[in-house]
């Protein structure tokens, strides 16, 4: 497999959410307005590339009996790592005191580490292939992640406020029930429905 | 009372699959039939008190008078993980009846985000000890609850006629959709 569509495959056809199936906890909390998503897709991406390309550089030195607890504390650590990154640089409370970033994805970032994602790259791809590759694999796998959150993010956020990262779109309030929880439940069906066609479409041509 | 309080907030008012997210992989992944979603609620209510009691010892007396409470999400996932494998063993010999009915929902707990985000919850919300433990079994007993309804509909979903794109998960989460819609009827009971 080539290097680009090594890459690329996370986006449509081998995406983790809408096609895989995978870290739907945080997909579906973190996704009440398009920049939350994104700075949580962003985060597993950064835990994913790191991770991957530790795993994939050291994984012929772990024993095979405990090499899942082996790369359970390669992730954490890189968890670790991010929120202290985002507790110190996306921690400031916005113009109107709602609360920051880190404060909204809350208990979501610590629970990176049991992102299926995550561990799943590590075990069905890193563990087996070259650090360039695993890297590329981590890097594609993650944006593929980052970019179901965003578009989930931003439907969510325009059909619920109107706006897409802040800017307002449509005028008046929009239906609230789409920032609220059941709505992240409603717009993720029927984007899996979608993008499902789009999928089907693709192979077809 | 203040348990009380902690026993409805957990069951209903924030539902740990419907309002807070938790939980989603085995939701939509072990629904399918009324039996296997009792067995897996079962699994996880078990998992779930025990490894809250751990993690709050760990928590409080040996990351806290060390100073590294930063290790906390390393500590949890891995004690998480072996206390998994150590029930696992011990069940096997103790009651080979219940190992029989939890058995092959008991690997997949470990990477159930349920079980890491209510030890780290308990924590962040600063209980105490029997505080922790009822937190962990009313949020246990509301991923029961959660479960069990949604997969007495979705076995009701077998002889419903439902669109071509839309079987399987999409309509799975459409229903989780009106569920948690419905669980918003309980909002503003307690904070």
């Amino acid at each position: 497999m080539n290097n680009l569509k090594n890459f690329t495959k996370g986006f449509i056809s081998e995406n983790p959410v809408f096609v895989l199936f995978l870290g739907l906890c945080p997909t579906l909390g973190t996704s009440n307005s398009a920049i939350n998503g994104l700075s949580m897709g962003l985060a597993t991406t950064f835990v994913l590339v790191l991770s991957n390309l530790v795993i994939s550089s050291i994984s012929r030195f772990i024993p095979d009996k405990v090499r899942i607890p082996a790369y359970i504390v390669v992730i954490a650590s890189f968890v670790t790592v991010v929120d202290f990154l985002m507790k110190a640089y996306l921690n400031t409370p916005g113009k109107n005191f709602e609360p920051s970033i880190y404060d909204q994805l809350g208990i979501f970032i610590p629970l990176i580490v049991v992102n299926c994602i995550v561990l799943g790259r590590a075990e069905a791809y890193a563990s087996k292939n070259p650090v360039k590759s695993s890297l590329i694999d981590g890097l594609g796998m993650g944006l593929g992640f980052a970019f179901a959150l965003f578009l989930l993010g931003s439907v969510r956020e325009l059909l619920g406020n109107g706006s897409i990262l802040g800017f307002k779109f449509i005028r008046g309030d929009g239906v609230l029930l789409f920032v609220s929880p059941p709505g992240a439940f409603l717009a993720l069906g029927f984007l899996i429905m979608l993008m499902r066609m789009l999928n089907q479409r693709l192979a077809k041509n | 009372m203040e348990y009380i309080l902690i026993i409805i907030s957990a069951v209903f008012v924030n539902n740990i699959v419907l309002t807070q997210f938790l939980g989603i992989c085995p939701f939509i992944g072990v629904s399918g039939k009324v039996d296997t979603a009792l067995g897996m609620s079962g699994a996880v209510m078990f998992v779930m008190v025990i490894a809250t009691i751990v993690t709050y010892l760990l928590q409080h007396y040996i990351l806290i008078p060390l100073g590294i409470p930063f290790m906390q999400t390393v500590v949890f996932i891995l004690v998480i993980a072996a206390l998994v494998q150590l029930v696992e063993i011990i069940l096997k010999k103790v009651s080979p009846a219940l190992y029989q009915a939890l058995g092959i929902f008991l690997p997949l707990i470990t990477t159930n985000c349920a079980i890491l985000g209510v030890a780290i919850l308990a924590v962040q919300k600063d209980l105490n000890l029997l505080g922790s433990v009822v937190y962990a079994i009313s949020n246990a007993a509301g991923f029961g609850l959660a479960l069990i309804t949604f997969s007495g509909i979705r076995e009701q979903l077998d002889l419903a006629d439902i669109p071509k794109g839309m079987k399987g998960v999409p309509i799975a989460f459409i229903i989780a959709g009106l569920l948690s819609m419905a669980f918003m009827g309980f909002a503003g009971i307690v904070k």
